[in-house]
């Protein structure tokens, strides 16, 4: 006695947002019935797992067809296949874009190529993520990346165009966009402790501040490439720490500026060895960023060559922030110093990505 | 009578990728229309090319409009090897050919291909110029409308029922034609699409003229079906009932009724055309439904040899009168007619048909009368006699027919005293109306006076090749022999009417089971004594001594004289006339029927085994078989009816599948309360050895049980009769020993049945024989039906009796579940279980698919089975899922039913109500809809309607020919009223407004619903804007990519409710009413990957407001406007 067909089409589309989410995360028509029957909801409806069958099925057919439309998520509107009330759209969309944070910070930065397609067996084992599951979420990005590629514009404003994600969403494909393209190392074991909300959080920085959009916003890739004559001029800031008067200048102008307010309490001499090194490290990764190996070594630089010390010396976050205030603002009075607007421009969003990155 | 069609190919979208190099398409498009193609440029290198061709015009008959669809096909454009299809369009313009539906069909189109689905969009503009040149003589009936509404449509009113009309196409098959062997199956599968398109179109244009012949201008409950029957051939066939319906236009009536042809403005150009020929041109067409003498089988040799319009009498004096008036029908007719000859051969050939197989296939066996009312009747003795009387009667009744036809024929010569002479024998044709036919299932209050059962007709024939598609004889005498049948069954339950009337097939290889149902019912007298159906009419109330709320349950039959046993009681109403106790009919619970609780869903299933078998002697197996199931079948619903302690079953469908080695039957109806009948008795269930201690303590738990079910059915139901005196409760478990006992071995003779029958007492229980292994069966099975979760009712009437508060949220659905049988050696109960099983679960699923819309009702469930294959069960099943408000459903179950019949009425008293009162009076009537219409008012305005009414009819002799510029004036008068004064029904300039907004505005898909019932909740159909009647073939090669039959299926499904949507909003609307999916045949091979479904769909389009945006909005100007302005901000 075998079902040889099954099917239910309703005029309007008939979805469950709970048996979409377990498509979503992989499961297989099985696995979803079993974690339907152990949820309890159906209890007071005595279904039967035969019932909790056919229903999980239509729905899962019906995903199917409609992923082909969610690919490219314009279409889901003004096609004619399926009848979908828009917010019923919009929860489809959302939700299809939508990806498992873990799953993202494991390929932020690689290239979104078949190569990394084949290790996601990997990621999927080390993240618990279904491989069905990391393979949607891969070819997200991957579409994403695709059409926005070409486009000229705001990544964002693209994005958001384009796949009729919310801003929220958006903004974080815009990041997954942004690392891919650049490459960023965010793999090594250093900088394991960071969460992609982090990295997308600076990844938003360098979009609004340091990318060719930053400036002019008509041209292609504005958005995903770090503007070059920027880059060009942050090899300028070098003065800071090979210039001798600036230098020391800086360093006393800060020194009068921090007196007391620290909460730990360094010696003075500790706080300068310190000074040197740290202002060393970060003009340095200034002026080699015109190197693209370099480029994406960025954050882990930031890591190696200010957060880890600081952590060593046990600074809390407040005075972090404190310093770096200072450490800025301190060099706008130097004098002889020409290039502010770079200073800024670097050192602004240095920062705002440092407070992120430094957890307590 | 030319017309002008124009074609205009905007645009495409979503294209599929035809050029894997570039990954884009070079598509172009050719547009076809009979013969004439013409095809746009080469967009190239576009997935969304925008042609913007010029107007293609095609110059055409408007027979050729009727019948042609026009083809629209897309093509990838190869500059070295051949095109390749993208897929067609098929786009059916008759919506274009009436006056009053769309004016334009404009929009995006899926682009379907038969093996590869929809592939992209196309968006398209479709006009037509129809030359109004109003030529009766004309084969083509442009302008009559078909309803799939089982009622009068919303917003119309009948000013008369003509009755039944039919027809019926054959043709070859494509499939089976030896080209079939050579072409490619998207080829043959287009061939198949494209031939029943056309024999659709001309199905519907010859009912047409027959509708237009009798004087109508409309078909409600227009019913299309197709046979597939394989290598004999391709039937399309349908019925419907001919009206003349009049536009209620609040906004028009004021100032038109009086004085101006207000015929012009109720049936338009058509129908004044058409008015005439009921006086003029011919007697039969009139006298033809209401003859009593009916044509014979095989009598007439025309095509539409039969119908109750076209008996083969008038046959020949319609052709006499047309020889000497109407050359041009003449022409066309003449190849078909064959004077002279058919009148002869028609007796002879009646009389041998019954009897044996004068090689025309029929079997003479297998002609199952059931007179299904009450307790079972007699079938098996009234079987075999009525055949028997059938005959002779038959016999004598064509010689009166040839009689008088020639007689009509030869005084058709003489123009001038004829026309007095066929008035008379017109209205006396009338007056003898005795049996028509209508397909409608409900009707306006006092239209239906009693109602007495079912009448049901089965017959088995084997299939022959139709030798000559020009003639289908065959096939038309063999429906013509299951018609009479029906009409005598009517005419023995003392009725001269049957309503809810329908009919279908089941075939299998070269067996066909042609069934027919209906409800034997008496009509109105006035109605019948007019000729004229004034619905709005409430005369009757005065002339019918019962009231409106139990009139139909008296018995239309002669008390002493019954046809078959049953236990009358007095009315619970009234109280002065005789009711049965139980009432069976195939039409909905008329709308002011009084009723306690709420209705409920009842299936018989039942499956039985059949031996496989060749030709005849299969054939008489069947049909020997045929009484057996049906017995059965009503004796299930029987018990289920009780265990429901209802008393009523409305909506009753019985289907008969057969395949080749069983044969299904499954019993679809809906339980009432009715109060006026008396309280049905409990079952009872009896052993036979009284003495053994075991089999009674198992019966007593039985017993129990069944009480207990009861009980709870009763509290679930809401049944609670109101006034149930001591008299009428029969206690559940009646005392054993006092009852007779039923027995349920089919080896019983029916005369001992129903003797004993007869001798049940008044408040009888049903009693159930346990040592009977069926009865253990049926025991389990009724005990195994569970009813629906809590929050759920189900029907599958038009409305839910019991539940009137609908609120608007709907979802329409389609399931289809096909159960292969693993076990080839099961036995007659094993299948019933697992067919039972089958209908049970599909039934759970829903309820659990559907609970986020609780409380709710399914309504209108239609299940359809078939046996596609040996071991495989087919059940598709359609049907919505309404919600409704549940607080109110408790307050008010007595009182609901009055202001619903108003409400009803209220649809045909608006017009009437505004022609006669003022402006002023419009706070009034809104008042009233409230409260329901003041009895007075509602009186005078009909009275004065009915008046109203004769001088339209009058009118509508005296105007002859130019009636296109009255209608035409009348017409814009009503706009202009419209759009000046309050709520009244969408005018052009809305329909356009939001046509062009919606064709031009952009991305967003406009809503469309559907449903399978007549009305929408919570909003008001203001225009229908055309019939949808779809067939759509889908093939694939690759069944397991598609995700197996399943998957397939799924996706086809989806893809017919985007066809019908597009085709709905291309014509200016927003919803489907009175959807259902005629046929779904789905063919598999899974061993060689393939598959191939058949998928048959219709409906009517409308244009729906929502009832809350009526009363707010002032004009309709206004609401046009929100709507473009909404719209376009959407987009």
């Amino acid at each position: 006695m075998a079902v040889e067909l099954d099917v239910f089409v309703g005029n309007t589309i008939i979805m469950s947002e709970e048996v979409y989410q377990l498509w979503l995360d992989g499961y297989t028509v099985n696995d979803a019935v079993k974690v339907r029957m152990e949820g309890g909801v159906l209890d007071e409806f005595d279904a039967k797992v035969d019932v909790v069958l056919s229903d999980t099925m239509d729905q899962y057919r019906t995903f199917q067809m409609c992923e082909r439309l969610l690919h490219s998520p314009t279409k889901l509107a003004n096609q004619l296949l399926f009848q979908i009330p828009p917010h019923r759209q919009a929860t489809l969309i959302e939700r299809y874009y939508a990806f498992d944070d873990v799953f993202v910070r494991e390929v932020l930065g690689k290239k979104l190529s078949k190569g990394t397609k084949k290790d996601l067996d990997d990621i999927s084992a080390k993240t618990g993520v279904m491989l069905k599951s990391c393979r949607r979420q891969f070819d997200n990005f991957k579409r994403v990346f695709k059409v926005v590629e070409e486009l000229k514009g705001p990544l964002v404003e693209n994005i958001r165009q384009h796949f009729l994600l919310s801003d929220k969403l958006a903004r974080d494909y815009a990041a997954i966009v942004f690392f891919a393209n650049n490459r960023f190392e965010t793999g090594k074991r250093k900088l394991q402790y960071l969460t992609f909300q982090d990295l997308a959080f600076c990844a938003g920085q360098l979009i609004n501040n340091w990318t060719v959009g930053a400036v002019d916003n008509m041209v292609e890739d504005m958005d995903v490439d770090l503007d070059k004559d920027f880059l060009q001029e942050l090899k300028e800031l070098k003065v800071l720490i090979t210039d001798k008067d600036l230098l020391d200048q800086h360093k006393r102008y800060k020194h009068l500026c921090l007196d007391g307010k620290l909460s730990t309490l360094f010696g003075k001499q500790r706080l300068l060895m310190r000074w040197r090194l740290i202002s060393r490290g970060l003009v340095n990764i200034a002026t080699k960023l015109t190197n693209t190996k370099d480029v994406r070594d960025f954050f882990i630089d930031l890591v190696e060559k200010f957060i880890e010390p600081c952590r060593s010396d046990h600074w809390t976050a407040a005075d972090m922030k404190l310093y770096l205030t200072h450490y800025t603002n301190s060099a706008h009075i130097l004098d002889t110093f020409k290039y502010q607007v770079v200073w800024d421009r670097y050192m602004g969003v240095i920062k705002s990505c440092i407070f992120k990155m430094y957890h307590d | 009578m030319p017309g002008k069609l124009k074609a205009k190919i905007v645009a495409g979208r979503h294209l599929p990728v035809m050029d894997r190099a570039s990954d884009l398409t070079d598509a172009f498009v050719e547009v076809k229309f009979g013969n004439t193609t013409f095809k746009t440029d080469v967009y190239p290198k576009s997935l969304n090319p925008q042609w913007n061709s010029e107007w293609f015009k095609f110059e055409v008959d408007d027979e050729d409009l009727q019948d042609e669809p026009l083809q629209i096909t897309v093509l990838d454009h190869d500059t070295y090897s051949a095109n390749d299809a993208i897929g067609k369009v098929y786009i059916d313009i008759d919506p274009l050919l009436y006056s009053e539906a769309a004016s334009v069909i404009s929009g995006w189109f899926p682009i379907y291909d038969t093996i590869h689905g929809i592939r992209g969009e196309i968006n398209v503009l479709v006009k037509v110029e129809l030359f109004n040149d109003l030529n009766r003589f004309r084969q083509s009936s442009c302008g009559v409308k078909f309803f799939c509404t089982t009622s009068i449509p919303k917003g119309y009113r009948a000013a008369i029922v003509h009755g039944f009309v039919e027809e019926l196409v054959v043709n070859e098959d494509p499939e089976y034609q030896w080209i079939d062997r050579i072409r490619t199956p998207r080829a043959s599968n287009e061939a198949r699409q494209r031939l029943i398109f056309l024999m659709s179109g001309e199905l519907q244009r010859k009912i047409g003229l027959k509708v237009l012949e009798m004087g109508g201008n409309a078909v409600v409950g227009y019913l299309q079906c197709f046979d597939l029957e394989g290598e004999s051939g391709l039937v399309v066939r349908a019925i419907g009932t001919a009206c003349t319906l009049e536009k209620l236009s609040s906004g028009s009536g004021t100032h038109t009724h009086p004085n101006t042809a207000p015929a012009s403005n109720a049936c338009n150009s058509p129908s004044k055309d058409g008015k005439e020929p009921v006086f003029g041109e011919d007697l039969p067409s009139s006298s033809g439904p209401s003859t009593p003498f009916r044509a014979l089988p095989t009598s007439s040799s025309s095509p539409p040899p039969f119908s109750p319009s076209k008996p083969c009498s008038r046959q020949s004096s319609s052709s006499d009168t047309d020889l000497s008036l109407t050359p041009k029908t003449e022409m066309t007719q003449s190849p078909r007619l064959r004077p002279g000859i058919f009148l002869c051969p028609s007796s002879p050939i009646l009389s041998t048909d019954t009897l044996s197989l004068p090689g025309s296939g029929t079997l003479g066996c297998g002609h199952y009368s059931g007179l299904r009312a009450t307790t079972p009747p007699p079938l098996a003795s009234t079987h075999s006699d009525s055949a028997l009387l059938r005959k002779s009667v038959s016999f004598t009744e064509d010689l009166l027919l040839a009689a008088s036809g020639m007689g009509s024929g030869s005084m058709g010569k003489d123009a001038g005293p004829l026309k007095t002479l066929l008035r008379q024998q017109t209205q006396t044709a009338l007056e003898q109306r005795e049996f028509p036919f209508f397909t409608l299932t409900s009707f306006p209050s006092g239209f239906l006076l009693h109602v007495g059962g079912v009448v049901s007709a089965r017959s088995v024939k084997l299939l022959d090749r139709i030798h000559n598609p020009d003639e289908p004889e065959t096939r038309d005498a063999w429906w013509e022999e299951i018609r009479q049948e029906i009409k005598s069954h009517a005419k023995a339950l003392g009725c001269h009417a049957v309503v809810g009337y329908s009919e279908s097939t089941s075939i299998c290889e070269e067996v066909c089971i042609l069934s027919a149902s209906g409800t034997a019912a008496i009509l109105n007298p006035r109605y019948m004594r007019e000729g004229c159906l004034d619905l709005g009419g409430s005369d009757q109330r005065f002339e019918d001594p019962s009231p409106s709320s139990c009139g139909f349950c008296h018995i239309p039959y002669d008390e002493l004289n019954m046809p078959f046993p049953a236990q009358l009681t007095y009315c619970f109403h009234c109280r002065r006339q005789k009711v049965p106790d139980v009432l069976f009919t195939t039409i909905d619970l008329p709308s002011d029927a009084a009723i306690a609780g709420k209705g409920c869903f009842i299936q018989a299933r039942l499956c039985r085994l059949k031996k496989k078998g060749q030709g005849e002697a299969n054939a008489t197996a069947i049909s020997n078989q045929l009484p057996f199931m049906e017995y059965e079948l009503h004796t299930q619903l029987m018990n289920k009816l009780k265990l429901r302690s209802m008393n009523a079953l409305f909506g009753l469908r019985i289907q008969i599948s057969v395949g080749e080695n069983m044969l299904l039957g499954l019993a679809s109806a809906t339980g009432v309360y009715l109060t006026a009948l008396p309280a049905p008795g409990g079952i009872q269930i009896a052993g036979k050895t009284p003495g053994d201690l075991n089999t009674e303590q198992h019966i007593l738990n039985i017993q129990k049980r069944i009480n207990d079910t009861i009980a709870k059915n009763k509290e679930f139901y809401e049944v609670n009769p109101p006034d149930l005196t001591e008299e009428v409760v029969g206690s559940p478990i009646p005392e054993p020993r006092l009852r007779s006992r039923l027995f349920r071995s089919h080896s019983e003779s029916s005369d001992e049945l129903s003797e004993l029958d007869l001798s049940h007492g008044k408040k009888d229980a049903f009693v159930l024989e346990v040592d009977d292994t069926d009865a253990v069966e049926d025991i389990h099975s009724l005990l195994t039906d569970a009813s629906p979760p809590k929050g759920f009712y189900s029907c599958n009437t038009e409305t839910m009796p019991g539940i009137y508060n609908w609120t608007s949220a709907l979802q329409m659905f389609t399931s289809v579940r096909v159960l292969r049988l693993s076990n080839a050696n099961l036995s007659n109960q094993a299948l019933n279980k697992v067919f039972t099983d089958l209908c049970e679960n599909l039934l759970k699923s829903f309820y659990f698919k559907l609970r986020s819309m609780i409380p709710c009702c399914l309504s209108h469930l239609v299940f359809s089975v078939a046996v596609p294959e040996e071991d495989l069960i087919q059940v598709a099943v359609t049907a919505v899922a309404m919600t409704f408000d549940k607080d109110q459903t408790q307050e008010k179950p007595a009182e609901k039913p009055i202001t619903k019949g108003c409400s009803e009425a209220e649809d045909q008293l608006q017009f009437s109500l505004e022609l006669c009162t003022d402006s002023s009076s419009i706070n009034s009537q809104s008042s009233s809809k409230n409260s329901g219409v003041p009895e007075s008012s509602h009186l005078s305005t009909r009275d004065r309607c009915s008046t109203w009414l004769e001088l339209l009819r009058l009118k509508a002799h005296t105007i002859r020919r130019g009636s296109v510029k009255t209608s035409r004036r009348t017409q814009s008068l009503a706009h202009s009223v419209s759009s000046l004064e309050h709520s009244s029904p969408l005018t052009e300039g809305r329909s356009r407004s939001l046509r062009s907004s919606r064709s031009f505005g952009g991305s967003s898909v406009s809503v469309v619903k559907m449903t399978p019932l007549s009305f929408l909740p919570g909003t008001r159909i203001v225009k229908y804007v055309g019939i949808i009647n779809m067939f759509f073939i889908r093939e694939t090669t690759s069944l397991r990519e598609e995700g197996g039959v399943s998957g397939f299926l799924h996706s086809f499904v989806a893809e017919v409710f985007a066809m019908v949507r597009a085709h709905v909003a291309a014509l200016g609307g927003n919803a489907v009413v009175s959807y259902s999916m005629k046929d779904c045949v789905l063919m598999e091979n899974p061993n060689k990957n393939q598959c191939q479904c058949l998928i048959n769909v219709s409906g009517d389009a409308v244009i729906y407001i929502r009832e809350t945006d009526q009363e707010v909005t002032g004009s309709t100007a206004n609401i046009g406007l929100s709507c473009t302005s909404s719209a376009d901000g959407a987009t």
